[in-house]
């Protein structure tokens, strides 16, 4: 059994650098045109919001639909940190991402604890509200720019720096896999399996709630920050519940609690809408149906089947073991 | 050895898109393969196959909310290149060429720019038409002046889109629209109290209302209320009933026709008459408004005036009309002066370099529909003259 998660840490890591690999030598290769190596830090941003929500969604099962709100959080929080400091850009960025990370995972604590009392329905509808609300008081504040936005951020996440995005977004994988293989990683899961049935065996409900909440909250925030470096202006009007859903697309797509999926599924669909550019005027159109196709194959019957195949091999390779 | 399968296809799922893009992002340098590559996606207008091709990368919102205003430009823009081409193309020194258009949708959001900005220069594009809206503006203006490209935005209004010496404009900026509603209303209207009703959530209303309440208490008249909305409310009662306590003689509304049509209807429902003055964002407010009457007298600002008799705007709005089946609005004008201002730089640089035509940007005089003798400053300001619209017996009419 050991041996088997060895196993398969190694192939992660293999697959981590090989994806590393490929990319810095398509970046430095010369092999990318402009369009493409804009899309690379975006889908680094979209693979650390989708793995952060997946945690949420996929194993504490509750749907929220507030992420972009802590995403923005996170965002100006960072930014107006890099604008204030006057430091070699490296520096900043790292302190402006621990202090976008640490202010977003604050603000989900405070709004966590009273709301993750709520459960199903209530609980998407109230994260709704309140990602409005922090849309609505970022555009009322003075000092976040207002409508007008925050602009003048230094754009130090671009594909100029990708090792640096990269490493935080292994960051967000390596922790966010972990804890749900963790103690607390199961407890979490218990709540989403059977939530009476948790409560009795005596894990706190809502202090493990609040705790993935938290987590979450904080790597969103940390990729507000990159997003905030990458574009270089922040508007509130961009984080919307549009946005929210966008993630949550990804980690649907991804299937429910299942990381690698929500992985490629925010590469996929970040780079689709610019791959589809040649379409001119049907493009938003293809992307919707190729959404829907997706969507369509990931619950056919065909998939079922293939993945029953897949597990039926598993089963008769560990009988052949045993034997 | 499962996990190892599982692995593989993976790998190949993620090199297979890779190489989409690049395939997508090769950029193929000939101008021949541009012109056939946007041929293809359906975006040209009236490339010829041999000569000489200059490119203009356009960007704007296609999709979105704000697609109007992006089609607008795309269609006015499309507008000025068949005139052009029809009329022989661009004589620069000793060559002719001829114009042709990529246009990129960045669906009015700041990351979607940006990728939409390296989609067009991938194209090969050579000056840059776009973009519609500020903030779109201002993510690619850093950008473009790494490039050192030309940029020219046909409705950028914010002050910071043209902060970098290549980028101009041609629409008024924000302030100064505020300042010049505050003076035709200190100065011609004669109005001593002015209430106000704008956008808090849109940085085009905010701008020029700040810059609006600044010079008219500069000229010696009072702001007595001061109302603010949120984008996507619908009813202004509260915002009315408040000014209505005041001794307001006219009611600015800088914002876009939809909010206008509301305010208008909800002020007259409630019994108050004031005048009404607003920002070119008024420009359609005649087509949604149920009873023209309740918008009677009203003067806003505007670029452009469809009906203008002016020669060249008459047969502008006719094409427009034949090619489109609509009424160009003040985005499309805009964009077609920036077709042509683009042609006035070529030709008084006598070269295609974009140093050249940034330098010959701030020499050039351009006669456009948005107004005559429009020249430029260094900074990216227009010069020109302003518009003010009244609308009389339910028909807009020149304010003079």
């Amino acid at each position: 059994m050991n041996k088997k998660i060895n196993k398969s840490v190694i192939i992660n890591i293999i697959m981590a650098i090989v994806a590393y690999g490929i990319v810095m030598a398509l970046i430095y290769g010369g092999f990318l045109g402009r369009q493409a190596m804009s899309i690379i830090i975006p889908c680094c941003i979209n693979v650390m919001l989708a793995v952060s929500l997946c945690l949420l969604v996929g194993f504490l099962g509750e749907l929220t639909l507030g992420h972009a709100g802590f995403m923005s959080i996170g965002a100006y929080a960072g930014a107006l940190t890099t604008n204030a400091l006057n430091l070699p850009p490296m520096v900043e960025l790292l302190i402006g991402l621990l202090v976008g990370g640490i202010v977003a995972a604050v603000f989900s604590l405070i709004i966590g604890l009273p709301v993750l009392r709520l459960k199903g329905d209530y609980l998407a509808i109230v994260t709704l509200g309140f990602g409005e609300i922090i849309k609505s008081v970022i555009n009322f504040l003075g000092f976040t720019g207002g409508a007008k936005g925050l602009s003048g951020i230094g754009t130090y996440s671009n594909y100029k720096n990708f090792t640096f995005v990269y490493i935080f977004v292994l960051l967000t994988i390596l922790v966010i896999s972990n804890l749900v293989r963790s103690r607390h990683g199961r407890a979490i899961c218990a709540v989403r399996d059977n939530y009476i049935a948790a409560e009795a065996v005596g894990i706190k409900v809502s202090k493990f709630k609040t705790m993935a909440f938290v987590i979450s909250g904080f790597f969103a925030g940390m990729a507000g920050v990159f997003y905030a470096h990458n574009v270089g202006i922040l508007k509130p009007g961009n984080f919307d519940y549009n946005k929210s859903i966008e993630i949550l697309v990804m980690v649907v797509l991804g299937g429910m609690g299942n990381i690698k999926g929500a992985i490629v599924a925010a590469v996929i669909l970040t780079a689709l809408p610019e791959v589809l550019r040649s379409a001119a005027d049907f493009r938003m159109l293809l992307y919707a149906i190729v959404l829907i196709a997706m969507m369509l194959f990931n619950n056919s019957k065909f998939r079922t089947v293939m993945i029953e195949k897949r597990n039926l091999k598993k089963a008769m390779s560990i009988q052949k073991e045993g034997e | 050895m499962k996990k190892m399968t599982k692995v593989m296809s993976m790998a190949l799922a993620a090199s297979l898109v890779v190489a989409s893009l690049t395939a997508c992002g090769g950029g193929e340098k000939k101008a021949e393969t541009k012109a056939a590559e946007t041929k293809a996606a359906g975006e040209t207008t009236a490339a010829s196959a041999d000569g000489d091709v200059f490119l203009i990368g356009g960007i704007g919102p296609v999709t979105g909310s704000a697609a109007s205003y992006g089609n607008s430009v795309k269609q006015g823009a499309e507008i000025a290149i068949k005139e052009i081409n029809a009329a022989g193309g661009v004589t620069v020194g000793d060559k002719t060429y001829t114009l042709d258009m990529v246009f990129a949708d960045d669906e009015a959001t700041e990351d979607k720019a940006i990728q939409a900005y390296n989609s067009v220069m991938d194209q090969g594009a050579q000056a840059i038409l776009g973009c519609v809206t500020s903030g779109a503006c201002i993510a690619i203006t850093d950008l473009t002046a790494a490039d050192g490209i030309l940029q020219i935005t046909p409705s950028g209004s914010a002050m910071d889109c043209t902060k970098n010496d290549n980028a101009f404009r041609i629409c008024f900026t924000d302030p100064a629209q505020g300042v010049t509603m505050a003076d035709l209303a200190a100065e011609t209207l004669g109005y001593k109290k002015v209430a106000v009703i704008y956008n808090q959530s849109d940085e085009y209303s905010t701008g020029i209302r700040e810059a609006f309440e600044k010079e008219f208490a500069a000229k010696g008249g009072e702001i007595v209320a001061s109302e603010a909305f949120s984008n996507g409310d619908v009813d202004f009662n509260t915002q009315l009933t408040t000014i209505k306590g005041t001794d307001a003689e006219a009611i600015f509304i800088p914002a876009y026709y939809q909010d206008a049509t509301y305010i208008t209807k909800q002020a007259q429902d409630m019994g108050m008459e004031l005048p009404f003055l607003g920002s070119d964002g008024w420009d359609g407010v005649l087509g949604t408004v149920t009873d023209p009457a309740t918008i009677e007298g009203a003067i806003f600002l505007s670029p452009f005036f469809a009906a203008d008799p002016s020669e060249n705007v008459a047969a502008f709005v006719a094409d427009y009309n034949e090619a489109y089946g609509a009424t160009p609005d003040q985005f499309a004008a805009d964009a077609y002066d920036v077709v042509y201002t683009i042609k006035a730089a070529m030709e008084q640089a006598g070269s295609v370099e974009s140093a050249d035509l940034i330098a010959a940007m701030t020499e050039i005089t351009v006669d456009g529909l948005t107004g005559d003798g429009i020249t430029w400053t260094a900074e990216g300001e227009p010069n020109k003259g302003s518009k003010f619209i009244q609308i009389v017996d339910g028909a807009y009419t020149l304010y003079e």
